[in-house]
């Protein structure tokens, strides 16, 4: 019973809900508390206060209303830090398994205050500082670490401070519905499955790997081998090399044909085999048993067919 | 932790300390210094901390050091000492930002143990600069990121902004009489006059300009030759030392014909004694006192913290008409076989007087004491030569140089040699006036003794022998009377005009400080929201007040502070914008959330061709001045006229 108005109770005060768009923190939004130091604070306060009653200290009481009053004023502080940003989720490029997801947060600061101090922290514990100077936006990555393919939802972040002198925790709850796209992590080294091309060719031999046809931007998870580094050696970026291949050959990707004890070494395997087959410039289809993607290459299509791959046989929505 | 944190930490700890070495143990100072020092280069250098094994062995050697100097880890003296000494030690283990935020605890802490030893106005200043610094490290603490300045603007926004609400609290925050538990014995030092006189103690006195009290007449001040302030009054002496003696069976004293009285109120230094400060003679006093048998004035406890008092005097008197038998013979006692040659000279007065008018006339005996030193060529200086055994002799016959208490002396004891009952009275004489503050200042240096004679049908009457030689001291003070400038101290002497109304100034200050600041107590309070209207002040209206007072004052600080959040710079050509919207959504061309003002214009054009030029127009305006920089006065202007004549159709 008692649990159930607190629960409630919360809901009526955090109004826990999902958001998207800007996120403006007005005053409904912002909790303050003191802590454990401000606490501590009062007790040293009231000693002061017995000390000037019992010494008659007239500048003691003096001093003990000041430090107590600018206690109270550091409250306003901690809120003001705090009040009226406006918090946006910004657009988060999709990773790898077992690498970082890097959210982005724009945060306006529209007045003249800077403010100071602010931290963002989720609820295992990831945690970012930053300050803010006045009338300026402020691009913040807070990084997670994607463990599984699939969506990785940022979830609810408590945005606090504890400026200026740590005694009150203001904080706000920022639940956005940004999401990352989280890519299964590829197999260190699998070789592409025999070409199927409607010819009956099979696969351009290997030696063709060899006709280079030119150059193009690097797409993360290419292979190393495969990066220009003269190019990059003459500041051009990071380049691949790509190689032409026949036209009309066409390589197709089957999770039937991928080996691997379960559907996660399969598709682990079958991000390998995107990632290689779209290094080496082959046109390549996917096939899942649940559809497919007609063959083509392209940044575009090496995209979709991950995001194919990653979000295989997941529920629609895997947002908490 | 960052270096610069440190270093504000410890000159934080360095400038609450700092007072603290005047009075603390040698060693201590000493200690605590080098440990600061020791961090400091720690820290420059960023060498390893000491193991604790060590912190631990010098904390229980110094605490031990401290058990040995004071005999005791309790008392006041101790406890600030122990504060101290084990604040500088924290340092020597401070490693995270908990450490730091003990130590600024213990600085605010330390602040007010400076005020057990002063709280004048420098100091006060002085404090509020330190505060300043720790309130400083403070927000570093807490914003390591935020460069000197703005940290220093931030602690100093929040120091000011603090003043108001901190005033109301002063002013309501119902005061209770303290002491909560006994304060230590040794928590005073004494100053000032003390209740034995030797020859030379009173010079000691003349050369500090410390402030015994001060005193604010309610009408007309009596003349300056009539401002003696009754202190101890003393009745044995030993040959070189007068003492008060013991106390026979004390009876109320008695005055007649009392004319003159005089109102006025007095503000008494702390001065760790129980007598406190009247004119001759009191006759009522608004604090609870004791009038003595001997016209002196105690308080029921030491004079520990400064005490105001309204008193009301008769400046003519007859005292002690019928004086007890007993005290007439105490006030004839002299010690045997000494000063032989001041017997003899009174001996010779007394066949004079006899002679002359055939019985014993006391009076007579007086005026010749007086006349004997006003023309016997004796000099009042603050540099007397010093006397042998037969002090009063040595005096009178030999060295002729003398203050105030050799005079007061070497008459008393005339006096008794002729049989006329006598003692010493010490006090204070005179004062310097404050036109500023319409007061009196009365130093120490105005301290003053003088005798008393018992004369049959006249009672007690004060006779001053310094007045003989040296009336300039009665009339003008000491500057003007002591020949020897050299030894006075400075502002004694006769300073520059300018300088002495710097200094007047300066005490109206401190006077006004020490009455409405420091001496603010239960009373003061009462009477000072009485005087602000509020009826039948009592603890409970002024807990409301407070109350009411501190949420107004957050209220408004509240408002002060979020001022520039709560007021959101309409934006006109924004405004407009959506003007625009709405009358195009009446006409059933609703714009979509998602939609920019492009998207929204093409649309639009699309839907009403005739409107398309203006729309567009429009709307590549609207951009152009929401997203393009900068911003031009004129074409805002512009757009919102083309708004508001914008017609559909």
């Amino acid at each position: 019973m008692l649990t159930a108005l607190k629960t409630r109770f919360r809901t009526w005060l955090f109004r826990p809900k999902i958001e998207s768009g800007t996120v403006t923190l007005t005053q409904r939004r912002i909790f303050i508390l003191p802590t454990r130091q401000g606490l501590a604070l009062a007790v040293v306060l009231v000693l002061m206060l017995l000390g000037d009653i019992n010494y008659n200290l007239s500048l003691g009481y003096v001093l003990t209303f000041l430090l107590a009053t600018m206690a109270v004023m550091s409250m306003l502080h901690a809120f003001r830090n705090l009040a009226h940003l406006e918090v946006r989720a910004g657009h988060t490029d999709a990773v790898f398994g077992g690498g970082t997801a890097r959210f982005v947060l724009h945060f306006y600061n529209r007045g003249k205050l800077p403010r100071y101090r602010l931290s963002l922290r989720d609820d295992h514990g990831n945690t970012v500082s930053f300050d803010m100077p006045g009338q300026q936006d402020s691009e913040i990555i807070f990084p997670m670490h994607a463990r599984r393919r699939g969506w990785l939802p940022l979830g609810k972040l408590t945005l606090y401070t504890e400026f200026p002198l740590g005694l009150f925790h203001a904080w706000s709850y920022l639940h956005f519905d940004a999401r990352c796209l989280v890519y299964p992590k590829p197999l260190a080294d699998a070789p592409l499955p025999p070409g199927d091309a409607p010819d009956g060719a099979g696969r351009r031999s290997s030696a063709g790997d060899d006709d280079f046809s030119g150059l193009r931007n690097y797409v993360a998870g290419d292979a190393l081998p495969r990066i220009a580094w003269k190019a990059f050696a003459r500041e051009q970026g990071l380049q691949v090399k790509q190689f032409s291949a026949q036209v009309g050959e066409e390589l197709w990707l089957d999770m039937a044909d991928a080996p691997g004890r379960n559907d996660e070494d399969r598709l682990a395997r079958m991000t390998r085999w995107v990632l290689d087959a779209e290094a080496q410039g082959l046109r390549y289809g996917l096939r899942l048993p649940d559809g497919e993607l007609p063959a083509s290459n392209g940044a575009a299509h090496h995209d979709e067919c991950l995001r194919r791959i990653a979000l295989f046989n997941l529920p629609q929505r895997a947002t908490p | 932790m960052s270096k610069a944190l440190i270093y504000g930490l410890l000159l934080s700890i360095l400038m609450v300390t700092a007072p603290h070495a005047d009075h603390l143990p040698l060693w201590v100072s000493a200690l605590c210094a080098a440990l600061l020092a020791w961090r400091a280069y720690l820290t420059h250098t960023g060498g390893e901390l000491p193991k604790r094994w060590l912190l631990l062995a010098i904390t229980f050697a110094s605490v031990g050091g401290i058990l040995i100097e004071f005999h005791t880890l309790f008392g006041r003296e101790v406890g600030v000492t122990l504060l101290i000494l084990l604040t500088t030690l924290k340092f020597m283990e401070l490693r995270g930002p908990r450490d730091a935020m003990v130590l600024v605890y213990l600085a605010c802490f330390i602040i007010i143990t400076n005020f057990f030893y002063s709280q004048s106005i420098p100091t006060a200043l002085y404090l509020l600069a330190t505060l300043l610094a720790i309130a400083t490290t403070w927000v570093h603490l807490h914003g390591q990121s935020i460069p000197l300045k703005p940290r220093l603007r931030i602690a100093s926004v929040l120091l000011l902004q603090a003043i108001p609400l901190m005033l109301v609290l002063f002013v309501l925050f119902p005061r209770v009489q303290g002491p909560l538990w006994g304060l230590p014995q040794d928590a005073f030092a004494s100053s000032g006059l003390d209740d034995k006189m030797a020859p030379g103690s009173f010079i000691r006195l003349s050369l500090s300009e410390e402030v015994a009290f001060r005193v604010s007449y309610a009408g007309q001040p009596p003349l300056r030759e009539q401002m003696y302030w009754r202190g101890p009054v003393l009745w044995e002496f030993d040959g070189r030392t007068w003492t008060p003696g013991a106390t026979l069976a004390p009876a109320a004293p008695q005055f007649t014909d009392t004319t003159q009285p005089i109102d006025y109120s007095v503000t008494l230094e702390p001065h760790n004694k129980t007598w406190l400060f009247a004119l001759d003679v009191l006759d009522r006093i608004s604090i609870p006192a004791r009038l003595t048998y001997d016209f002196r004035i105690l308080h029921k406890e030491r004079v520990k913290a400064r005490l105001r008092y309204e008193a009301r005097s008769h400046l003519g008197y007859r005292a002690n008409l019928h004086e007890n038998e007993r005290q007439l013979r105490r006030a004839l006692q002299l010690p045997p076989s000494l000063n032989p040659r001041a017997r003899e000279l009174v001996a010779e007065w007394r066949n004079q007087t006899v002679g002359n008018t055939g019985g014993t006339d006391d009076a007579a005996v007086v005026r010749a004491a007086l006349a004997y030193f006003n023309r016997q060529n004796f000099r009042y200086t603050l540099e007397p030569p010093p006397l042998g055994l037969h002090s009063v002799d040595d005096f009178l016959f030999e060295t002729r140089q003398g203050f105030c208490e050799h005079y007061a002396s070497s008459f008393v004891f005339l006096m008794r040699a002729a049989q006329i009952p006598a003692r010493v009275v010490t006090g204070y004489q005179g004062g310097e006036f404050n036109e500023l503050g319409n007061y009196y200042i009365v130093r120490q240096s105005d301290a003053h003794a003088w005798a008393e004679v018992w004369l049959e049908g006249q009672g007690w009457v004060r006779i001053d022998p310094t007045a003989a030689i040296a009336p300039g001291r009665i009339e003008r003070g000491l500057s003007a009377a002591v020949t020897d400038f050299a030894a006075l101290p400075f502002m004694a002497r006769n300073p520059p005009q300018w300088m002495r109304k710097l200094r007047l100034n300066w005490d109206t200050l401190a006077n006004r400080w020490n009455q409405w600041v420091l001496g603010y107590d239960t009373e003061r309070q009462f009477a000072f929201l009485t005087r602000l209207g509020m009826e039948s002040a009592t603890w409970q209206k002024m807990a409301l007040n407070m109350m009411a007072g501190i949420g107004l004052i957050i209220a408004l600080s509240a408002l002060f502070m979020l001022r520039h959040l709560l007021k959101r710079r309409p934006d006109k050509v924004q405004a407009a914008w959506l003007k625009l919207c709405r009358r195009l959504a009446k006409a059933g061309l609703r714009r979509a959330a998602h939609e920019g003002a492009q998207c929204y214009a093409a649309r639009v054009a699309a839907a009403r061709p005739e409107l398309a030029e203006t729309i567009r127009d429009l709307a590549a305006r609207y951009s152009a001045l929401r997203y393009g920089t900068p911003q031009d006065e004129q074409m805002q202007q512009e757009f919102i006229k083309l708004i508001a004549k914008f017609r559909q159709g």
